[in-house]
């Protein structure tokens, strides 16, 4: 049995309370008037910030001009920068809410599929896969009650959700049979009832079945669930996306893009059973667990990366080749504002995973998947928060006390959620059929 | 010198990799195993250097990639710039997402053709080449394990290879049979 050290459990609250604390902060240090917009961006100005020339010329256009319409025109911008600055810390909060959850989603996915293809290597690991889809249920809570809040137009992250925008706006009446609010909240529910159920219940067949091994009974039911829960999942993981991620610019859209979030989510949840595996590993639990698990992990952190970067230059290259309107924004809004964290999170995504992680070697060797490990999880952060700030912030994105609250807030309860249901059940699901083959995996 | 090989066969893959190990045991030197399959694990069990095929793919596919982009370089943008679609023609970065599907199958042509090749040469396999296999069976349902006697009494090597779970164990004469 693994016992939670006093040690995590400290440093998990203690990220908690200093994310909760820094959004708060981000939260009440969003200005409220356009005044306060200009005050704020008056002061960025007299730092001296990169792009301080354009708003310096944009003041004196405002402030010169009294009564004309070129006030007019800089007022209705500061509107537009005060919408956005208002946005910024929901959005923070939402990617990270959205990063955390998508990872344990990630792991219950990949946790039926062992079941549902019966594999043989992996259910020495199952206690770890079970221990991170215990953050679903506060995960999917609280991405809930955001998701809620945001389609009921509490804030202004789905410009769907405003009536204002909708009157005037001729695509956005016509999705509106789809994204209103009342059946975008009853989507969420199905979507996160389901996924919630599953969990439920293949953790309670995985416990009998180490209580009452006989005949199998258990295991069966569980791969009679896996199975279905696999079509349920690709059916409403692709509509989620459309939901929670791709109706953040309503106007555009990709046929791939449930695929292409599934692949993110499915990298990073592999990616953090690995990594906890080996710390787990390191403070002396999960004996059973040798060398080639780890070297398996690490080849479906490679192979998914592979996969993502597949999916993310199909979408790509048709759309900038294509070169249609409407379609094409999406890229040039990204490239142009968001130019850093586009490309960056290619390397971290793509090119650092594929030379880390190439030579068989390398993925036996437990610093270097680490390694490989933060990289990719890092890069699927941007690559979320690249999905979500260009519609909500815009070009006002910097990477401030909220991001950085948000992502340390998420990151102490999703420590504390999963070290303290691993302390559950025995590490080792010792009534699997598979578990002694398991065992002795070997490559 | 007169020296001699048996030729001891198996008929299950899990027997011969236990045989295997102990034939290694036993310091007995396996000149090599024919098998109908790859067994996995074999080379590990015999004792064979880890392959160097693998770096060899590599360098192939990066030689796939520079020729990708040394060959798209000149057709598309050097030698006769050509507009598709109101891309822009005179530069390779500025264009390269169109080129991407081609370095990457030139990358992966290369990688696996010389691979496979490398690996032919290496094994010494070509066209008409005459079969090295002492036993025809060895391409059906059997496993033939070849090991030089060398200095050892034959007959307590034989005594202990039938122990190992060999079906059938001859000796031969290394002189006698080139």
């Amino acid at each position: 049995m693994y016992t939670l050290s006093s040690k995590l459990r400290v440093f998990s609250i203690i990220l908690v309370v200093i994310g909760a604390i820094g959004l708060t902060i981000g939260f009440l240090s969003t200005p409220n008037t356009i005044e306060e917009v200009k005050e704020m961006m008056a002061a960025h100005d007299a730092h001296g910030g990169g792009h301080g020339n354009t708003n310096a010329t944009a003041n004196t256009h405002a402030t010169e001009g009294h009564g004309n319409e070129d006030a007019h025109g800089g007022d209705a911008h500061y509107e537009h920068t005060l919408h956005q600055l208002q946005n910024k810390p929901w959005a923070a909060l939402y990617v990270a809410a959205f990063f955390f959850f998508m990872i344990a989603l990630g792991v219950l996915a990949f946790y039926a599929i062992q079941f549902a293809a019966q594999a043989g290597w992996s259910p020495v690991l199952f206690r770890v896969m079970e221990a991170i889809t215990a953050y679903l249920v506060p995960g999917g809570i609280i991405l809930f009650v955001i998701l809620a809040l945001s389609g009921f137009h509490i804030n202004h992250l789905f410009v769907w959700a405003d009536p204002e925008v909708v009157a005037h706006d001729k695509l956005l009446q016509g999705k509106a049979s789809w994204l209103n609010s009342g059946w975008f909240i009853i989507r969420a529910i199905v979507f996160l009832g389901g996924w919630l159920l599953y969990r439920h219940f293949a953790i309670k067949y995985s416990r009998k079945q180490d209580e009452d091994p006989n005949g199998n009974k258990w295991y069966k039911k569980s791969f009679k669930i896996a199975a279905g829960f696999l079509v349920f999942f690709i059916y409403t993981e692709s509509m989620a996306s459309w939901d929670w991620i791709m109706s953040f610019d309503p106007h555009w859209f990709s046929t791939l893009f449930g695929w292409y979030v599934f692949a993110s989510l499915f990298v990073s949840g592999i990616t953090t059973i690995a990594l906890i595996t080996i710390y787990l590993k390191s403070k002396g639990y999960l004996e059973f667990v040798n060398d080639s698990h780890i070297h398996d992990l690490a080849k479906f952190m490679f192979g998914i990366s592979i996969f993502w970067t597949y999916l993310w230059f199909s979408q790509f290259m048709l759309i900038w080749y294509s070169n249609i309107p409407e379609e094409v924004t999406y890229f040039i809004t990204r490239i142009e504002d968001y130019k850093l964290p586009f490309f960056g999170m290619l390397v971290m995504n793509f090119l650092f995973p594929i030379l880390v992680l190439m030579n068989s070697d390398y993925k036996r060797v437990n610093w270097f998947v680490v390694m490989a490990g933060v990289i990719i999880l890092c890069g699927h952060y941007i690559d979320i928060f690249n999905m979500v700030m260009p519609a909500t912030v815009g070009e006002s994105w910097f990477i401030g006390v909220s991001e950085i609250s948000a992502v340390l807030l998420f990151l102490g309860l999703f420590l504390l959620i999963v070290f303290k249901a691993l302390t559950k059940a025995p590490l080792l699901a010792k009534g699997n059929p598979y578990i002694e083959e398991s065992k002795h995996f070997h490559y | 010198m007169a020296s001699k090989v048996i030729h001891a066969l198996y008929i299950d893959d899990d027997i011969l990799m236990d045989a295997v190990k102990q034939v290694r045991a036993e310091h007995y030197h396996i000149e090599e195993v024919y098998t109908p399959f790859p067994v996995h694990g074999l080379d590990k069990a015999m004792g064979l250097a880890p392959t160097k095929l693998a770096i060899t793919s590599f360098m192939y596919g990066c030689v796939g990639l520079t020729v990708a982009i040394t060959m798209m370089n000149y057709i598309m943008i050097e030698d006769w710039p050509q507009n598709i679609g109101g891309k822009p023609s005179f530069s390779y970065i500025e264009n390269m997402p169109a080129f991407v599907p081609i370095m990457f199958e030139l990358t992966v042509f290369f990688a696996a053709h010389l691979m496979v090749i490398t690996f032919y040469m290496r094994s010494k396999l070509w066209p008409f080449k005459e079969a090295e296999n002492p036993d025809v069976r060895t391409t059906d349902d059997h496993f033939l394990m070849a090991i030089d006697t060398g200095h050892h009494d034959v007959d307590t090597m034989t005594s202990f290879l039938s122990n190992t779970g060999a079906v059938e164990i001859k000796v031969i004469d290394k002189e006698d049979n080139h």
